[in-house]
């Protein structure tokens, strides 16, 4: 197809849908459908078949997963909650009438005006499996603006003026990034999106894919045509067999509406995207670990350098970048960099996704511009702790990251923050605890995840991990000494430096931030020295 | 040749070296006769950065980097002895003794293993992290070697000689964290395999007692049949007088 032609197909797709006046979307991502939101959407099918003003139509996540199955009606300006099939008769009946008030979300809550949507913004408003819907909202205008009047460095020169930082956990610049593998030699590059979510708690980029695939799909087009590459890979983890599906349908779509494959738009240039399954090793996330899956062999990190912008996937140049990095390129060369910039703060601009869950009121997915507090995300957006319950602490960053006392709520949410207390952005994962979490069992808790995650490789992760995670277990027995706690302290240190990957080099974090905020936690079992004894 | 050029000009410890362009620190300070230890490396086979043991610090740059798989640029300033670097591979070493069973006075490998030598020239006299005492396999299935996982430390030595010089590829790993196991094909006993050339290369390469010839553990001693020609010897000898 042709620019032209894809443009008209859009405007016929808005006319179509303009002509139905009410269209009653249902959330399908993977939370509210293991509500029961696919019984919802049948009910609410078989209801508006009487009706010829109403559609019901299937869109990605809506946010207040908590609530779920969730229900929303554009046109009306209402989102419904824990929707039974019961109630679709009264909710059709109702379209252009009176809302029904017991199944109405409070739309001007703070859980929903605090939120800046950038990377969600067609999450919950299309249907994730037709291209159409895609279209309508502006989907590959911005490809087709750019193939046909950018040049390649022009699009990383945009990138890097953005302020754009990798959303996968480390934070690296984007356009950076971008640059290097532009410039990279060699006729064969690869791009490969990283879909290997695996942070415990953690479901953004699950929920990008579910809700809108295109976006991604775009977004890596966009790149692949900014550094010359000629082929992608998204590695996506077995476990999302949903956003499978979807990324899957996406592909085919954009291949037929040639916005993927070979002569994009007409123009010469191709761009094929395969996706690889990851059987579920969290260390497959880290870059070297996941080009040595993609590639066939065991997935084991490789000491860097060569980084893989130099060397990646079969030993050619590759940039990777993570699902919400990708979704998040459409909106800055649509929107400009400038406009993205003057998001956020000083150091981390835009707009970040996080997965709120643990002891508070509004668990789900939501998006906040860099630099709100972490205050208001657990007091404003997540309603704070049900039950009356006090906040103790607040985990971000997955296992790599660390706990942030209730006391220092007040900072900032960047990347620079976060790791100055010794815990970090991470892919977005962001744990609420109440009074009643032990900080000593949180710390166990994500040992025994990269102990059971280590590849095994080198020894400080695969020995160290499983001699903290021992230590932990003693401490929390009480069964442990001053002196074990000083060797937990060494190993921490030992393992954090001299690991070879990011996720030996991060595991001690849980213990390390527990400790420096929660320390009494740890010596309040200790027994004293045993040495002392001896003498 | 200048500096831009392919010889590259650096130093160790504060000596001067000189050294070719794509060389490794490793390299560089084994020519100058400076000491690095390593357990996983082993000239001839792909260096890959895994024991840790050879850390050393370069400056400008915040993290510690394995000498082995780093590469050599001009003006390089590296340290491979600090407090902290020796702190670290004493502890490094203690942990490979906590995770497996390693008795050196029952092992085949007692007085020619690099893990114990290199125990003896840091000076580790005192395990003090806790021994983790798993029960492990021993596969004695093969005509010629035994593999004893007790003593593994897994450095994947036997994995790449394997692979990239005798091209077999019989060894690989099981496996993750500390569960790992170096297994023959796919897990089958290493007398069954069906690509193992019985080559021996592996039982060379490996630095502890985890592969060896059969035959030369104590247990594995068998006696020549002497004994009943002893009385024989003395009469022949009482016979003559």
């Amino acid at each position: 197809m042709t620019p032209d032609e894809i443009r008209n197909k859009a405007e016929e797709v808005r006319e179509a849908n303009q002509a139905v006046k009410h269209h009653v979307c249902v959330c399908m991502a993977a939370g509210c459908v293991s509500a029961g939101s696919d019984k919802v959407r049948e009910a609410l099918e078989e209801r508006a078949a009487q009706e010829d003003y109403c559609n019901v139509k299937s869109v990605g996540c809506l946010g207040l997963c908590s609530a779920g199955p969730l229900v929303s009606i554009e046109s009306e300006g209402v989102l419904y909650q824990k929707v039974e099939p019961k109630h679709a008769d009264a909710l059709i009946s109702s379209l252009g009438k009176k809302p029904v008030k017991q199944l109405q979300c409070d739309l001007e809550s703070p859980f929903f005006k605090a939120q800046k949507k950038i990377v969600l913004e067609n999450s919950g408003r299309i249907d994730p499996e037709t291209i159409d819907d895609y279209l309508a909202v502006g989907g590959y205008e911005t490809l087709i603006d750019v193939v046909t009047n950018w040049e390649p460095f022009e699009v990383v020169d945009e990138i890097t003026k953005s302020g754009l930082r990798g959303r996968g956990g480390g934070g690296y610049p984007t356009g950076l990034k971008w640059g290097t593998v532009a410039k990279a030699e060699g006729s064969e590059k690869y791009i490969v999106c990283n879909a290997d979510e695996g942070d415990p708690g953690a479901f953004m980029d699950r929920c990008i894919l579910e809700s809108d695939p295109h976006r991604v799909i775009e977004g890596m087009t966009l790149a692949c045509f900014a550094v010359g590459a000629t082929k992608g890979y998204v590695y996506i983890r077995a476990e999302y067999p949903l956003a499978i599906e979807r990324l899957k349908k996406a592909i085919v779509q954009a291949k037929k509406m040639d916005v993927l494959g070979n002569n994009i738009l007409g123009a010469p240039f191709n761009f094929d995207i395969e996706i690889r399954l990851g059987a579920g090793a969290f260390v497959c996330g880290e870059e070297t670990a996941l080009i040595a899956s993609i590639e066939g062999s065991r997935g084991n990190p490789k000491p860097r350098p060569p980084y893989p912008a130099e060397k990646g996937v079969f030993g050619k140049p590759t940039l990777i970048n993570n699902v919400e990095t990708f979704a998040n390129i459409v909106p800055i060369l649509r929107e400009g960099a400038e406009w993205f910039s003057s998001l956020g703060t000083e150091s981390s601009k835009g707009t970040k996704v996080f997965a709120l869950a643990g002891q508070i009121k509004n668990t789900g997915l939501i998006e906040v511009p860099m630099g709100i507090s972490l205050r208001e995300i657990v007091y404003d957006i997540g309603g704070g702790i049900p039950d009356g319950g006090q906040c103790k602490a607040i985990q971000t960053g997955g296992p790599s990251g660390g706990c942030i006392p209730e006391s220092l709520l007040d900072i900032s949410v960047d990347y620079e923050s976060l790791k100055e207390l010794g815990s970090m952005m991470g892919s977005g994962g962001m744990i609420v605890m109440d009074e009643s979490s032990n900080m000593v069992d949180v710390a166990q808790f994500f040992m025994e995840f990269c102990m059971s995650e280590s590849c095994g490789k080198c020894v400080p992760c695969r020995v160290g991990t499983v001699q903290m995670h021992n230590l932990l277990k003693r401490i929390s027995a009480g069964d442990a000494t001053v002196d074990d706690l000083e060797m937990l302290i060494d190993l921490c240190d030992l393992t954090r430096n001299t690991s070879l990957c990011g996720l030996g080099q991060s595991a001690p974090n849980p213990i390390l931030s527990t400790l420096r905020f929660f320390r009494d936690e740890y010596t309040a079992v200790l027994k004293p020295s045993t040495h002392a004894a001896v003498e | 040749m200048g500096p831009s050029g392919r010889v590259k000009t650096l130093t160790i410890n504060g000596h001067p070296c000189s050294a070719r362009s794509g060389e490794s620190v490793l390299q560089v300070a084994r020519e100058n006769n400076i000491f690095i230890p390593t357990l996983c490396h082993l000239e001839g086979l792909t260096s890959v950065g895994a024991c840790r043991m050879c850390l050393v610090e370069i400056k400008g740059s915040n993290k510690l980097s394995p000498a082995c798989v780093t590469r050599v640029f001009e003006g390089m300033e590296v340290v491979t002895e600090t407090e902290q670097l020796q702190k670290y591979r004493k502890l490094i070493l203690a942990l490979i003794f906590s995770e497996r069973n390693h008795t050196c006075s029952i092992c085949v490998s007692n007085g020619y293993c690099e893990l114990q030598t290199l125990a003896q020239k840091l000076g580790l006299e005192h395990i003090h992290v806790p021994y983790l005492y798993p029960v492990t396999d021993v596969d004695a299935s093969h005509e010629r070697f035994v593999s004893d996982q007790s003593r593994c430390i897994l450095c994947s030595r036997c994995i790449r000689v394997c692979d990239e010089i005798e091209g077999a590829h019989t060894w690989d790993i099981l496996g993750r964290g500390v569960d790992c196991k170096i297994i023959s094909d796919l897990n089958q006993p290493w007398g069954e395999s069906e690509s193992c050339t019985s080559c021996g290369k592996c039982v060379h390469v490996c630095p502890t007692g985890a592969l060896f010839e059969s035959g030369k553990s104590t247990a594995e001693m068998t006696k020549r049949q002497f004994l009943p020609y002893l009385s024989l010897m003395r009469e022949e000898k009482s016979h003559h007088e």
